[in-house]
Order: structure tokens, then C-alpha cells, then sequence
């Protein structure tokens, strides 16, 4: 087949990239060079729309050890061991098909983690779906946790943590982010830069089928009415072929073998094998008669192209051979040498003896289009004034159940009893927690890790919501004692062509930067998802940040709930009474506009290691962020982790019950305290100059509110587990 | 003691057995499903995981697996053998264990804390233990135990049921059946009670940092049964 214009248009690229790749050759591609040119110069690969923005990104630190660039970044966490995580988005793929789309996203970002070397040790989530009223949620949330579990559980990884969300801005684009944490001695990590000539290639893995042919472009284009169509674009997972993979890499990896290794996620063994050689500057000769099929006939062009999982490339060294096949022959995989490294800088195909393909490599990396798109700044929105008119309709104990039992704040326990979160042994905060925590397995320490979004603050105020997301992740981990150490993010947006869309992403980013600089909390890995649009309609900015951090000593690992009756509960950080933008104003009053509560980079920092401090001289019984919902839901929620009541003592200079407890201010923390450290606690916080107001005291069942008892904490438990279930039944 | 843990490929709760039996005492070896040979051993334990992948019935090919014969005669001469979850499930396929673990009854992954009560501790694995409630978690999809009317007659004629899943206070009863398994059976003998299948994981309840602390009791209470 002849290639023309209209050919590259229909592989996603535009007529001026594709007059590019003809000015660069100086020729016409044949169809398997614009396949591959297609796979490398799309969003999904290329990064083409936001590479600009993403060098701006903080990504240095002390611990750091490796940033963005890799399959995923490494951070020191001491005695030689080091910590590999990234998050990634499977988005499109689990809207056409949630288990096979959500399976293979947890598959995919599993394999970015021991590809370095690591065994992953917790994985992490973060769902977002469409309104609860949506014909396709229940279908789709279904479908995407038994996905997740289903690849999770076999591989026998927990899950430990995750988020899910509703809104109705997700109706046509479900967003699926699958996060993974490994641990790696830090002087055993594997790269994936080929170094040397003429070393042998090989591919491992399962077998190379006709699956997910495209499956990068598709996740790089905007959907419509045709997306049924697109089903075989979607990638079929195997966890037990990838428990077998991760097996046998690991073994493979105990010696001195391997000089590079890739995995073959997106766009499959076309980017796998041009990173590699790109990364060492080197050429890369591939026989394609080599690779392992498991259909009749495919060719090159298919091989090339195939998204087929668990398959990963690994750059070895001269006579290894022998010895790394028989690891896998034990592991019962797949074992090829289907090409080697060459100082020719192009890569070069060969197929049935014919040269199928011959293009420079710095074509397909560096030369790919980076686009400097046009974006437009969005305003800080007007505040709300809210009168007490707006509040006096309400009924107290009314509100109480609505927000305890909304979609977007109560317990996922449907979801996460689904998803083995105890296998490994090690985890030591399950899911319903801050962060999940395990432990580093035979020491001490213990890694704590959140994943976290805010996509309505981002959609009031871009550059606000970038800022809080990051310090929410930051607020998770200290709450269960653990030093905040290092970020990962998926930014999933619309459409970049668009400068609304555009825009969102660059000032989300701003505030990202902005905030991970000031808490010292560098990002070390990522991936972006645009075109989450159908038919014109595009989500909330929506960027998810997955947070890491350090337990030095596990015992010392803080809890949510409360401990017994009697104590203090102190709320940390200045209650200021913004409804704007809060989950009470948007479901209770049915008011979505206004500006997202304001940041404090200072106060956000200043209290979150004042609450280390207090953690640690043991000084607090029990610790929870304020987040959604406010006070009101922070101090129930640790009701309903420790099965007790509270007494809310009566406030002076409160204007109005309603904007203390439910107003969503930030930098706070709820803390339990016993009465006789209430002296030293205050000490600490008056010598960091903390605001802290004295909440009320912890009860035997009873949640009282101005001297009157309401709920039992049983009740409130009740709304809280019982919306999911009764949703999904 | 010795003990003996079989690692199939898919097996993934071998490294947590091999944590827990060490933690109490065993001196444990690792067993590749490709041998043919067990080392000696006072105990034999066929972990959890998905063995092979489960994309047969559940333990299917590993009943089937090189290692098994051996695991069969060790347990017909009277060797104990434990089999935890998909263990559980391939001693089921191999005949050792009667009945089949089907899928749960909401059809989906369930994992948990639950209780079970012992119903027998005349044999190695419950003699003398403390409780007979215990706490134990559970982690899977194909729980729900099944057998014939006349298989269910002979295990309860023969004293064969092992454990209940249960309420905290030890009554047996619909709501404290989390997988929809037959007669809220938990786990279940041979007729000889030298074989012990059971869905429950012990080896995930053996620190109070973690889930709680009485798969403990399980494996002290066993290694004093077998010295």
C-alpha cells in the first residue's frame, strides 16, 4: 500500500506532521515506518502538548534518586533501600472495556516497577466515574474494581489505598489512574539506556497477538459515537503470565546480565526498542521472524504495533544468552533474540530477509513535534456571599446523613474488600485509612503512600486546585506519622487543542510546581492523559497525585480513629468558614460557583510538621486531615474508624454552625489527645504558632452537638457503609 | 520441625507462609512444582495464590503438577499436609479433600476479616489449642464450599468438618457466612484428619500490626502438637 496523506491522517496525524516526516525522510514512509511514526509522534508517546510545561516541574531533591525520564522514579528511603513509583492512566481503554481496560492499567504500571528492578510491594488507585445517576456508572464501577482486582489479586500484590469520585463531568470519559510502589536496593537498579554494540536484543514475555494494535493512538484521540468500535484497540491482560514475567526478571536481575530493559507498554516494541536506543544514542536492528506470535501471518507492520501485555525488551550482555534463557524457560515464558544493538543510529527492520523499515532514531525521539498550544488563563471566581437565609430551611441531623452517606464521602468498602490488601504480609494500615502503609518487609520502616484529586477546586481555579492536591497528599501522609517524601502525577485533562483545556493543564501545573517546591516534595515520575472529551464534552481538570512517605519505625504509625472516651480532639490549623466550592454548598445548596479555598503554602507546612512533631512525642492517640465535608465529616469519620461518640463543645463567636463545620479550609488536622497532655500539646503548637481550637471530647456512642445527642455512632455508620452497597445491589 | 511449602507458579502467599512457619519455629524449605522429590519434612503446605493462573477450576492443573504424587503418597502414609486457600482448592482436585470450592455466592473477591469455630481438635492441627473461635482473614474468590449430600452425611458422620465461618461470639449462622459456602463450612479434614484444607489464611494473622494475631495461635499450638 501506497502511503499518502489521507493514510497518515487516519493513523492520527496531522497533514503538517506528516509532510514533516516526509520533509525529514526525504521520501515517502512505507506503511510500517508511518505506523511507527504514527505510535511515536502521538499525544500519548510523544507527550507533544505538554513536554513544554512538564520542564517545569520541581523533580530535584535530596532523596531522589531518579526522576521523570524513566519507567518510574526512585527515591532513597535509607540502609541502601530505595522506593520505585509512578502512577499512570488507563482512561480510555476503560471506558470501551473496564475490565480488560482497568486490568491491563494495573498490569501496565506493575511492569514500569520491576522493569527497574524492583519488587512492587502496594498498589494504589484513583476512579473517577460519571453522576451516580448515570445509565453507564454502575457498569463501569463494577467492571473497573473487579479489573483491578482481578490482575491486583493474582499477582499477589496488595491494594492498598486508593480514591473514587463521581461527577458528572466523567459521564463520557471514565478516568482509571493505577499507581505501584516497589522496593529495590538502591545500588541494584535496572535502566533502560542500551549501552554497547552489537549486544543481543531479546524479547520476553507472552506472545505478540493482534491486540491493542493502536491502542496508544486511540488513548490519544478524543471519543464519539463510534467508540464500540474501538473495543480491539483495547489490550486483553494475562496476570499470570506477569506474575511469571515479574518472577523471572527478578531472577534475571540478581546477576550482572542485563545492560538495559524496557517494558513494552504503549505502542509496544516500536517505543520500547526506540527508547532504549535512543537513550544510549546507539542504532537497533530488529528480525521480526523472530518474534514470538500467537497469530497466523502477522506482519510487520502488526508486530510493530501490537499492544500486547506482559512482554518486555531487554538489551543483554554478549553470552549471556544461555544462562538468562534458561531462567525463563524455568518460568515457562517466552525467550527470543530478535535483534541487537548497532552504531547506525536508525532503527532497522528486517522481515522474511527483506528490509522492512530503516529510520533514524533521533527522528521518531527527539525530532517528534513539541507544541507550544495556545492557552487561556482562568479567572479566581468571585466569592459567594452567603446569607443565613440560605441556611435556615435546614435541619441539622438531615444535613448530617446527606453528606456522611454522599457518593463522593462515603466508605468504598464495596470497593476495596474487593482487592486482596493483605497479601505480602506488610500492611499495616489497610484501605479506609489516610494512606495505606506497609511495611519495608524485614526492617522496620514502613512506606506510607495516598493518591489523591480535587478536580472541582481545579475547575473553579486551576492554578488553587493544582496547589491543593499537592499538599492533600502532603496532609495524608502526615496524618498516619510518615515524612512526606516525594510525588508522582497523572494529569488527566480534555482537549489541548482547545485553550480552556490547554489552559487548566498549564495553570494546574503552575500550582503544582508551586506547592511541591515549598513542601520540598518533588515530582519523580508521571504520565499525562488529554482528550478525555466526548462529542465536544470534556472533564474537570482532573490531576492525581500519588504521595509517598517514610514511617522510620512502623510501631510508631498513626491512626484515624479514635481511641477511647474522654480525650481531647483539638482541630489544628485556622477554621476561616469558606463554604465556597465545599461538597456542603455544592449538594446542600446547590451553589457550584465561587473560588476554591485558599492555600497557605506556610501554614500548610508549618502545621503539618507541627503534627509530626506531636506524632512524634507521642503526644496524639489519633490523627485525621480535615478534607471534604469539612470538620463535621473529619470528626465523624474518626468516630466511625473508632466506633465512638463525640461531644462538640459549644462555640463562642460562631456565626454560623453550618460554615464551621462544613467549610473545607485547608491545613488542618483533627487530633485526639489525652487531658492531661493537653498542656504540652498546646506548648508545642503555641511555639510553632499553630492555631488550634479545642473541638470537643471523645464518647462512649454518643455524637452530641449544642448539648444534644443527634446520632450514635452506629447510626452514622450505617450512612456511611451503606450507601455504596445499597448502590451496587 | 521441618516443613515443606510447594510454590507452584502463580502461587503467591509462599513467601507469607514461609515468614509465618519460620516466625514460630519450622525450619522451612521452598518446594518447586517441577521437582519430583519432597525433602523430609513433618509438614507439607500448599499455599494460596492462583496457581497456574486459575483460568481452569481453581487448582486444577496443580493437582495435576509434577510435585503432587509425591504430596499424595507423603499424605497417604499419614504425613500432615495443610492446604491454605488455593491450597485448599487443589487438595480438592487432587481427591485428598472431598467436595469443590466454587465461586462466592455475590460473585465477587472477598477480603476480609471473619471468625471461625473449630469444630474438631482431635487431630495435630487443633489439639489443645485456647480458642475455639478464632480470627482469621480471608482473601478470595472461589470460597464457596460444596459437596454432595452424601459427601456432607460422611463428613459430618466421620467428624470432618474443621471449622465454621462464624459470628464473634462463635454462633454459626447466615450472616456470618461470608462466601455463601455450604453449612458455613470453613475448612475440612480427611477422614484420617492428617490433611487439612481450609479458605481462612492463619499466616496473615500473625503480628497485631497486622490483621490481629490468632493465626498465631495456630501455629504455635501447632508445632507444640507436632514436637
Amino acid at each position: 500500500m501506497e502511503v499518502n496523506e489521507q493514510i497518515a491522517v487516519d493513523h492520527g496525524l496531522k497533514p503538517d506532521e506528516y509532510k514533516k516526516i516526509c520533509d525529514l525522510l526525504k521520501r515517502v514512509p512505507n506503511l510500517t515506518e508511518l505506523g511507527i511514526f504514527s505510535a511515536m509522534w502521538n499525544e500519548h508517546c510523544s507527550y507533544k502538548s505538554s513536554r513544554l510545561h512538564l520542564k517545569k516541574l520541581n523533580t530535584k531533591g535530596k532523596k531522589v534518586i531518579q526522576g521523570p525520564g524513566e519507567n518510574a522514579g526512585v527515591i532513597d528511603i535509607g540502609d541502601d533501600d530505595a522506593i520505585v513509583f509512578k502512577i499512570e492512566s488507563h482512561n480510555h481503554p476503560s471506558f470501551i472495556e473496564p475490565y480488560q481496560g482497568a486490568a491491563t492499567g494495573v498490569g501496565g504500571i506493575m511492569r514500569d516497577v520491576f522493569t527497574m528492578g524492583a519488587r512492587p510491594i502496594a498498589n494504589l488507585n484513583s476512579i473517577h466515574f460519571g453522576s451516580t445517576q448515570h445509565k453507564k456508572t454502575k457498569n463501569l464501577l463494577r467492571g473497573v474494581v473487579k479489573g483491578i482486582g482481578g490482575y491486583g489479586n493474582c499477582i499477589g500484590v496488595p491494594t492498598i489505598a486508593g480514591q473514587t469520585c463521581f461527577d458528572q463531568s466523567y459521564n463520557g470519559n471514565i478516568l482509571v489512574n493505577a499507581m505501584t510502589l516497589g522496593l529495590v536496593n538502591k545500588n541494584k537498579i535496572f535502566y533502560s539506556k542500551a549501552a554497547g554494540i552489537n549486544k543481543p536484543v531479546i524479547y520476553v514475555g507472552s506472545k505478540t497477538g493482534r491486540d491493542g494494535i493502536h491502542g496508544a493512538s486511540m488513548a490519544s484521540a478524543i471519543f464519539d459515537d463510534k467508540i464500540e468500535e474501538k473495543k480491539p484497540t483495547v489490550q486483553v491482560g494475562d496476570p499470570f503470565t506477569e506474575k511469571l514475567l515479574l518472577e523471572a526478571c527478578l531472577e534475571l536481575m540478581s546477576d550482572k546480565s542485563i545492560i538495559a530493559i524496557q517494558d513494552m507498554g504503549a505502542a509496544g516494541l516500536t517505543s520500547s526498542s526506540i527508547e532504549m536506543a535512543s537513550k544510549g544514542n546507539l542504532g537497533i536492528e530488529l528480525h521480526l521472524d523472530k518474534v514470538p506470535c500467537r497469530e497466523e501471518k502477522m506482519t510487520p507492520y502488526e508486530i510493530m504495533l501490537s499492544e500486547s501485555q506482559e512482554r518486555m525488551l531487554i538489551v543483554l550482555e554478549n553470552g549471556k544468552e544461555d544462562s538468562a534463557k534458561k531462567i525463563f524457560d524455568k518460568w515457562n515464558l517466552d525467550f527470543a533474540v530478535i535483534g541487537k544493538t548497532t552504531n547506525s543510529k536508525n532503527i532497522e527492520l528486517y522481515f522474511e530477509k527483506e528490509k522492512v523499515a530503516n529510520v533514524p532514531i533521533k527522528f521518531l525521539a527527539n525530532e517528534a513535534p513539541m507544541y507550544d498550544r495556545p492557552w487561556k488563563k482562568t479567572k479566581l471566581p468571585q466569592k459567594i456571599k452567603f446569607s443565613n437565609n440560605d441556611f435556615k430551611k435546614l435541619k441539622f441531623n438531615d444535613v448530617i446523613k446527606k453528606m456522611i452517606s454522599h457518593p463522593n464521602i462515603c466508605s468504598k468498602q464495596w470497593i476495596w474488600e474487593q482487592y486482596d490488601h493483605t497479601v505480602m504480609g506488610d500492611t499495616i494500615q489497610k484501605p479506609g485509612g489516610d494512606a495505606g502503609v506497609v511495611r519495608v518487609h524485614g526492617t522496620k520502616k514502613a512506606v506510607a503512600s495516598s493518591v489523591d484529586s480535587s478536580a472541582s477546586y481545579c475547575h473553579a481555579h486551576p492554578f488553587t486546585g493544582g496547589k491543593q492536591v499537592v499538599c492533600e497528599a502532603w496532609r495524608n501522609l502526615v496524618s498516619v506519622g510518615a515524612e512526606p517524601i516525594a510525588i508522582t502525577n497523572c494529569l488527566n485533562f480534555g482537549n489541548p487543542e482547545k485553550k480552556e483545556n490547554m489552559g487548566e493543564f498549564v495553570e494546574c501545573i503552575d500550582g503544582i510546581n508551586e506547592a511541591s517546591k515549598y513542601l520540598n516534595f518533588p515530582v519523580v515520575s508521571g504520565n499525562v492523559s488529554f482528550y478525555n472529551e466526548t462529542k465536544d464534552k470534556g472533564i474537570k481538570p482532573t490531576p492525581t497525585i500519588g504521595g509517598v512517605g517514610l514511617i522510620k519505625d512502623y510501631k510508631n504509625l498513626m491512626t484515624m480513629k479514635f481511641k477511647s472516651k474522654e480525650n481531647l480532639v483539638l482541630v489544628i490549623g485556622k477554621t476561616e468558614g469558606n463554604l465556597d466550592q465545599s461538597i456542603f454548598a455544592n449538594v446542600i445548596l446547590d451553589e457550584k460557583k465561587g473560588p476554591p479555598p485558599e492555600i497557605n503554602l506556610f501554614n500548610e507546612k508549618n502545621n503539618g510538621e507541627t503534627i509530626l512533631k506531636i506524632i512524634k512525642e507521642k503526644l496524639a492517640l489519633s490523627v485525621h486531615d480535615v478534607s471534604l465535608g469539612g470538620i463535621m465529616i473529619g470528626a465523624l469519620k474518626m468516630c466511625i474508624a473508632g466506633s465512638k461518640g463525640i461531644k462538640f463543645y459549644k462555640f463562642k463567636n460562631l456565626t454560623n454552625i453550618y460554615q464551621y463545620f462544613f467549610s473545607e479550609d485547608q491545613g488542618r488536622y483533627i487530633i485526639e489527645v489525652e487531658k492531661n497532655n493537653l498542656k504540652k500539646v498546646e506548648s508545642i503548637l503555641k511555639k510553632n504558632s499553630v492555631h488550634f481550637d479545642l473541638l470537643g471530647e471523645t464518647t462512649d456512642k454518643e455524637i452530641i452537638i449544642n448539648d444534644e445527642p443527634t446520632f450514635t455512632v452506629d447510626k452514622v455508620t450505617e450512612f456511611y457503609k451503606g450507601w455504596l452497597y445499597k448502590y451496587m445491589s | 520441625m521441618n516443613s515443606s511449602v510447594i510454590i507452584f507458579p502463580g502461587s503467591n502467599c509462599d513467601r507469607d507462609m514461609d515468614v509465618a512457619l519460620k516466625k514460630f519455629g519450622f525450619k522451612n524449605k521452598m518446594v518447586w512444582h517441577d521437582d519430583d522429590k519432597l525433602p523430609k519434612s513433618d509438614l507439607i503446605v500448599l499455599p494460596g495464590g492462583f496457581s497456574y493462573g486459575d483460568y481452569l477450576r481453581c487448582g486444577s492443573i496443580a493437582g495435576k503438577s509434577k510435585i503432587i504424587q509425591s504430596v499424595i503418597d507423603f499424605a497417604n502414609s499419614g504425613g500432615l499436609v495443610l492446604g491454605i486457600c488455593n491450597g485448599f482448592q487443589i487438595l480438592t482436585e487432587t481427591g485428598l479433600l472431598k467436595g469443590v470450592l466454587q465461586q462466592n455466592k455475590n460473585i465477587e473477591f472477598i477480603c476480609k476479616n471473619i471468625f471461625v469455630k473449630i469444630n474438631n481438635s482431635e487431630n495435630k492441627f487443633f489439639e489443645n489449642i485456647d480458642k475455639d473461635v478464632l480470627e482469621l482473614h480471608i482473601a478470595h474468590n472461589e470460597g464457596n464450599y460444596f459437596c454432595t449430600k452424601d459427601e456432607l452425611k460422611s463428613l459430618e458422620d466421620n467428624n470432618q468438618i474443621a471449622a465454621y465461618y462464624c459470628s464473634s461470639d462463635g454462633k454459626v449462622d447466615d450472616k456470618s457466612n461470608p462466601n455463601g459456602a455450604m453449612k458455613n463450612i470453613a475448612g475440612i479434614f480427611n477422614e484420617k484428619k492428617n490433611i487439612l484444607g481450609m479458605m481462612p489464611h492463619p499466616e496473615r494473622m500473625i503480628d497485631q500490626s497486622l490483621s490481629g494475631e490468632d493465626g498465631s495461635i495456630f501455629f504455635e499450638n501447632l508445632l507444640k502438637n507436632l514436637k
